[in-house]
């Protein structure tokens, strides 16, 4: 095993460039559990912690540019208002010391389908930025996730950065484990109104080979509100229309039994989160909507 | 270069004898990293060992071939079943049915198969990954029907055993029937029968410090072991005999331990550091890793139980009819003991006079299992506390005013036909627990909205309220003190006096295994108390002082606890011998007063100081070695299950209180009270420490922990922290303790043992909480949401 | 290879690291610094956490190249660590000790007075005090993590409600206390630190 220490960001793309089968290592959360328990033995480690400009975020007018290691820490102490789903995911990331050391990169280079932050960006809208000695692309988010821990990256590329739209609305997220505290996901559900756009996204964790998004749920609601003028009302939302938005949730999930939990629980449990997250939000939305005619 | 890591001696010199909260002798050591626990042994020039273990659960071995793991550079040895180097190559604490080694054949999941020793843990993990083993797969028995069916494969044939002889099947490894009264008959009076089959999940002891040992070949030929076990003196029995070593050459020194629960009472690495230090002929260094921790110890036995209970409708229980089936996987381990704990208590803490009671456990391809705190009462406990709940619903009674009309007091005859000789405060226990004020409902409303951390899910974000019920629910146990069943239960305790830097100091020696209970702190007391120093030395524990047993049982306490006193109370009469050759003279009180040893003086009972206990001893120590005997139980009848068979038992009662997402199915414990009767607490601070602690892991057993085995392949599905889940302090709740202390005449200073007690009652009042939120019916343990959700 | 980092205050070389080691094996077993846990080695458990650069982590997931030119604060260090914050000469936490104070270091301080070998007169930090006079050391294996992050939730939240410890230890698993005596000495160490203040 080689120990590759690049001083800069340039010199961790020449080095993955001269060992596509360099595994990059950031936070270690999932590579050295691999290492400590003898499940993997990498020919390189690529370490990225030397290079500062990873940690750092920029808060632009659409986006926030989030570098791939900034710890979820801080995403939880300063992206509140600007990522409030990707705050309260990683507010459910296994422990503080590991909240520490993790960030949004990771889990998308692992791209495991219980990875804590898929749900929140693929609710929210996201690209990743891809970067090799070849050059920078934006990979969508709905593009990204290929397979079972498998991701649209190419051998020779590394993670920059997230570009997250920032939220113009509520935001929720809720992640089912057996413990309340330090655990992994059986499932998880992010939800994210965009007010702007009318439109309603979603993203579902654990509950299929990929974290996926629940478009036909996303649909069917997207059409209910505007037909029901919902978004202009600020109505309440009906029983009927969340019932049948969490059914379609559940549809959208292809779960497996596994020691975690079975595929039944997963299917019925993202149908209560989404029905949940979605009466979170839009009361949350009402209620934005109030302080702002009050205000007027 | 010496070894690093060696246990010192713990000397405090500080106020504090029995029945005060003095602190750990050992605590500053522990909380500035300094206290060496067994995987903190270290030697300049030492080796890594390293398992290799089986890859199936039940398959013949073809070939083993270690050429290419031994050719790598940095490897020492690499050893298999063949290199054992005499003829006894089986180890095990009752029945020795144990491979060192794997001999031609495996029957567990993760068995071990090879040894490696190597200059780096990475070469050693390289080295075992070479060794090739060629398996011949063979069918798994996983259950009772597979084990007992007509062409089972027998796990052990041939076996000669003192169990063989009884069992109706050689893949049952002991089976205990209880028979008094007539059940039969006295169900025909009975207004109400319930009956259920209960199932209760494999748990794992999860202690944190991973098994883990130091071993270093002697010039005498012997070997120095230092490891973290439960037994020093039955770890040598077993290891000295493997090796082709008298026990005298085999010296083993108590590491720190880092929790055990019962995972210890079994070898794990013992023999092979010893195996693998001889052979090469330098220190050996073994830790486990979280992982190989699952295979490398026993776990608690997973049971099926199936009980019937019959009441008249004015409350009386009528008759219990019981079948307890225990999995004790593929070796032996304690499960004849457990068997006869489960069958033995299996009525739990109440009067019924007409019993029919069977329990076996099974050899099976499961993980081995063994003792785990509670051993086999806490199954029992789980099954006949629901059946209560059953019964008081059927009678439309409270479930509490149901047990206390049922309960048991002193005199009470157990199904055994053994009378309940010290206090027995069952119905009390469960008044104080029901009598505590209710926490406040909704307590995760605050000003600015839900305080998740507050309700089921936690920080997951679950729920801000919705679909959360408040449930309650009550327990009660019993569990016996001390080893049973005719067992020659004694303790070791060497105590000396003397005076240094012109001051009278104890140091009191014993083999006891301070696992993190704070016996060291206990015997300190005791010193302090009997012998009237503030000084007192505790020595390491090792073997070159006699047995003191095992830190099990509820036992240290009062066993090795009642030898120190004992030891003590020898030393005193010494000294006082002293004192009247040297001062009898000056005062007649020295032979007619009854004379104690207090702050350092001699005085007499009316508190009189006759003399400075630093002019009585002068240059003189006094030492004693003496062994100290609880009251002799007998072996239960195999028939019958009659027998004076117990020494003691021990009660705790518990309320929980839940709050359920009965939508997702999730659960957060909101308050777990306990009341319990411990005699006399020692040491009030440790003695709610071990009821906490206790009450925390029969709630993990209600709603997480569980060893899965694949019932298709007897493989473990999740051997590691990620999908073995322990409750975190975000999962434990408030923890209300309430002591009482009504003495057992029987025992030192009327203690009663009290570590296992409140992890009994713990679970099903858990699950009483959770039922009485849901109106489901649940008759397993863990809960899962599954469960819960019909999913 | 071979790492060069600060653990405690003192410049610390590690030479022939196998580039799979983490810090909690070369602290453990190449530093002589035993102190912090291997409980799990996945993440699960805190027993080994350290604070790198001042934020707390779980040394057994940080590869040992990682470490490189940082500055480590394990429970052995932790009484210099709390001392020094005391006496205001590390406000963010994050810094190390003296040449002198490093100089004069040790891995296991005795107090020459006493033949104690319990460490009675070691000085302590408030929270290692704490636990030993509120019970929450049993086997004491969780105990230096669970140190190490308690201090640090202290030094950020002084004064800390009953759901603020718990979420901040929840990284921290005991198998023997049932957390309730923890609970109790991290109250008891912040009550302890007001007390000092009001009558500064």
């Amino acid at each position: 095993m080689d120990f590759l220490r690049p001083a800069s960001w340039e010199e961790a793309l020449a080095a993955k460039a001269e060992h596509p089968t360099a595994v990059p290592i950031a936070g270690g959360t999932d590579v050295m559990v691999e290492i400590n328990f003898d499940h993997r033995r990498p020919e390189y480690l690529l370490d990225l912690n030397r290079i500062g400009e990873l940690t750092e975020w920029e808060v632009g007018g659409e986006n926030v540019r989030l570098g791939a290691s900034v710890p979820y820490t801080a995403i939880m102490e300063n992206l509140r208002a600007e990522l409030p789903g990707l705050a309260l995911a990683s507010h459910t990331v296994a422990s503080p010391q590991i909240r520490n050391r993790g960030g949004v990169g990771g889990n998308l280079g692992t791209a495991s389908p219980a990875g804590d932050a898929h749900p929140a960006l693929l609710a929210a809208g996201a690209e990743v930025e891809a970067e090799s000695v070849r050059g920078s692309r934006m990979i969508p988010i709905d593009e990204f996730y290929t397979g079972v821990k498998r991701n649209a990256l190419a051998a020779d590329e590394l993670i920059r950065a997230v570009h997250i739209k920032k939220a113009d609305g509520p935001q929720q997220y809720s992640k089912v484990g057996t413990r309340n505290a330090m655990v992994i996901a059986v499932c998880a559900f992010g939800l994210a109104l965009h007010p702007e756009t009318r439109t309603v996204r979603t993203g579902i964790g654990s509950a299929a080979p990929t974290p996926v998004r629940a478009r036909a749920a996303e649909d069917f609601l997207n059409a209910a509100l505007e037909e029901g003028g919902f978004w202009e009302s600020g109505n309440i939302i009906t029983p009927s229309v969340a019932k049948q938005f969490a059914q379609l949730a559940s549809g959208a999930c292809n779960p497996i039994d596994d020691v975690r939990g079975t595929a039944k629980y997963r299917r019925h449990a993202v149908g209560i989160m989404a029905r949940r997250t979605l009466g979170w939000t839009w009361e949350q939305y009402r209620g934005t909507a109030r302080t702002l005619e009050g205000a007027a | 270069m010496a070894t690093t890591g060696t246990p010192t001696n713990l000397t405090q010199k500080t106020r504090g004898g029995i029945g005060e909260s003095t602190l750990r002798p050992d605590g500053t050591l522990k909380v500035t990293g300094e206290f060496a626990y067994s995987s903190d042994m270290w030697h300049e020039d030492m080796l890594w060992g390293q398992i290799l273990r089986s890859t199936v659960a039940h398959a013949e071995i073809v070939s083993i071939d270690t050429s290419e793991a031994l050719a790598q550079a940095g490897v020492y040895a690499v050893l298999t079943y063949e290199d054992l180097p005499t003829e006894v190559k089986n180890y095990g604490l009752e029945i020795q049915d144990t491979p060192v080694l794997a001999n031609g054949v495996v029957r567990h999941h993760g068995e071990p198969v090879a040894l490696v020793a190597a200059d780096h843990p990475e070469t050693a993990r390289r080295a075992a990954a070479k060794i090739r083993v060629e398996y011949r797969e063979l069918p798994v028995v996983t259950d009772e029907a597979s084990a007992t069916a007509p062409d089972a494969p027998l796990l052990h044939p041939g076996r000669d055993d003192h169990h063989a002889g009884h069992v109706p099947h050689p893949n049952i490894v002991h089976r205990q029937p209880i028979v008094r009264g007539n059940a039969d008959e006295a169900a025909g009076r009975a207004d109400v029968i319930v009956s259920g089959e209960y199932v209760f999940g494999m748990q794992d002891q999860a202690f944190l410090g991973p098994e883990s040992g130091l071993a270093v070949p002697a010039e005498d030929g012997g070997v120095d072991l230092y490891v973290a076990t439960q037994w020093l003196h039955s770890d040598l029995r077993q290891i000295a005999p493997v090796l082709g070593l008298p026990e005298d050459k085999v010296r083993m020194t108590l590491s720190g331990v880092g929790g055990a629960f019962g995972g210890r009472e079994d070898l794990s690495m013992q023999i092979h550091a010893c195996l693998l230090a001889l052979r090469t002929g330098k220190p050996v260094k073994i830790v486990y890793n979280r992982f190989e921790s699952f295979f490398g110890h026993v776990h608690r036995h997973p049971a099926k139980l199936w009980y019937e209970h019959g009441a008249t409708s004015d409350g009386k229980i009528t008759h219990m009819k019981c079948r307890i089936v225990l999995d004790g996987g593929a070796y032996a381990s304690a499960s004849p003991a457990v068997v006869g704990n489960a069958s033995s208590l299996s009525v739990g803490p109440y009067v019924i006079d007409d019993v029919d009671i069977e329990a076996i456990a099974l050899y099976t391809n499961n993980p081995p299992c063994g003792a785990m705190r509670g051993f086999g009462a806490v199954q029992a406990c789980f099954a006949y506390e629901a059946q209560m709940d059953k019964l008081a619903k059927a009678l439309d009674m409270d479930p509490v005013e149901f047990r206390q009309l049922n309960a048991m007091e002193q005199g009470t005859l157990l199904p055994t036909g053994q009378a309940v000789d010290s206090p027995a405060p069952v119905a009390e226990l469960l008044r104080r627990v029901k009598a505590r004020p209710l926490p406040p409902e909704r307590q995760w409303e605050t000003t600015e909205g839900a305080d998740v951390r507050a309700l089921p899910g936690g920080l997951s974000n679950t729920t801000h309220g919705e679909g959360v019920v408040r449930g309650v629910g009550y327990a009660v146990g019993i569990k016996n003190v001390g080893f049973s069943e005719g067992f020659d239960d004694y303790s070791t305790a060497k105590v000396r006096m003397e005076v240094i830097a012109g001051e009278p100091v104890a140091t009191v020696h014993t083999a006891m295994a301070e696992v993190g209970q704070g016996g060291v702190t206990v015997h300190a007391q005791i010193a302090r108390t009997e012998l009237g120093v503030s000084q007192v030395t505790i020595s390491p524990a090792d073997t070159q002082v006699g047995s003191a047993g095992s830190t099990s049982a509820s036992r240290q306490t009062y066993v090795t606890g009642g030898a120190v006193r004992n030891s003590c109370e020898l030393v005193r009469e010494k000294v006082l011998e002293i004192g009247r050759r040297r001062f009898g003279s000056y005062h007649p009180a020295w032979a007619t007063a009854e004379l104690l040893l207090e702050s350092g003086k001699v005085v007499t009972d009316g508190g009189e100081v006759l003399a400075d206990l630093v002019d009585v001893l002068e240059g003189e120590a006094v030492e004693i070695e003496a062994e100290w005997r609880h009251r002799p139980t007998q072996a239960f009848d195999l028939r019958t299950g009659q027998g004076n068979g117990h020494v003691q038992y021990s009660f705790a009662a518990h309320r929980a209180v839940v709050e359920v997402d009965t939508e997702l199915g999730l659960v957060k414990v909101i308050e777990l009270s306990c009341a319990q009767d411990v005699g006399k607490a020692l040491n009030p601070l440790s003695v709610i420490g071990q009821i906490q602690g206790g009450t925390t892991q029969g709630l993990g057993m209600a709603v997480m922990e569980e060893i899965i085995v694949d019932p298709k392949t007897a493989k473990v599905r999740n051997p590691s922290f990620t999908d073995y889940l322990i409750p975190t302090i975000l999962d434990t709740p408030t923890i209300p303790v309430d002591v009482l202390e009504l003495a057992d005449d029987h025992a030192p200073y009327g203690l009663r043992g009290v570590g296992e007690a409140p992890t009994l009652s713990s679970t099903p009042a858990v699950l009483a909480a959770i039922r009485n939120a849901t109106g489901l019916e649940l008759n397993r343990t863990p809960v899962r949401p599954e469960h819960l959700t019909g999913t | 290879m071979r790492v060069n980092f600060t653990v405690n205050g003192r410049r610390q070389e590690a030479d022939d690291v196998w580039e799979g080691e983490s810090l909690l094996y070369v602290l453990r077993e190449r530093l002589g610094l035993p102190g912090s846990k291997n409980a799990c080695e996945q993440g699960e458990c805190g027993s080994c956490t350290v604070r790198l650069d001042g934020v707390p982590v779980c040394s057994c997931l940080v590869a040992a190249g990682q470490v490189e030119g940082r500055e480590v604060v394990t429970v052995e260090g932790l009484a210099d660590f709390a001392r020094q914050r005391e006496q205001g000469s590390c406000a963010s936490g994050a810094c190390g000790t003296s040449l002198q104070d490093a100089q004069s270091w040790s891995a296991a301080p005795r107090d020459g007075v006493t033949d104690s070998q319990t460490g009675e007169g070691t000085e302590l930090s408030p929270i290692q005090q704490a636990f030993i006079d509120a019970g929450a050391v049993q086997c004491g294996f969780c105990t230096p993590g669970l140190l190490v992050a308690a201090d640090e939730m202290l030094e950020r939240t002084p004064s800390p409600s009953d759901e603020d410890i718990r979420e901040a230890l929840s990284g921290n698993l005991c198998r023997c206390t049932g957390y309730e005596k923890i609970l109790d000495a991290v109250r008891l160490a912040a009550a302890r630190q007001e007390r000092k203040e009001e009558a500064v």
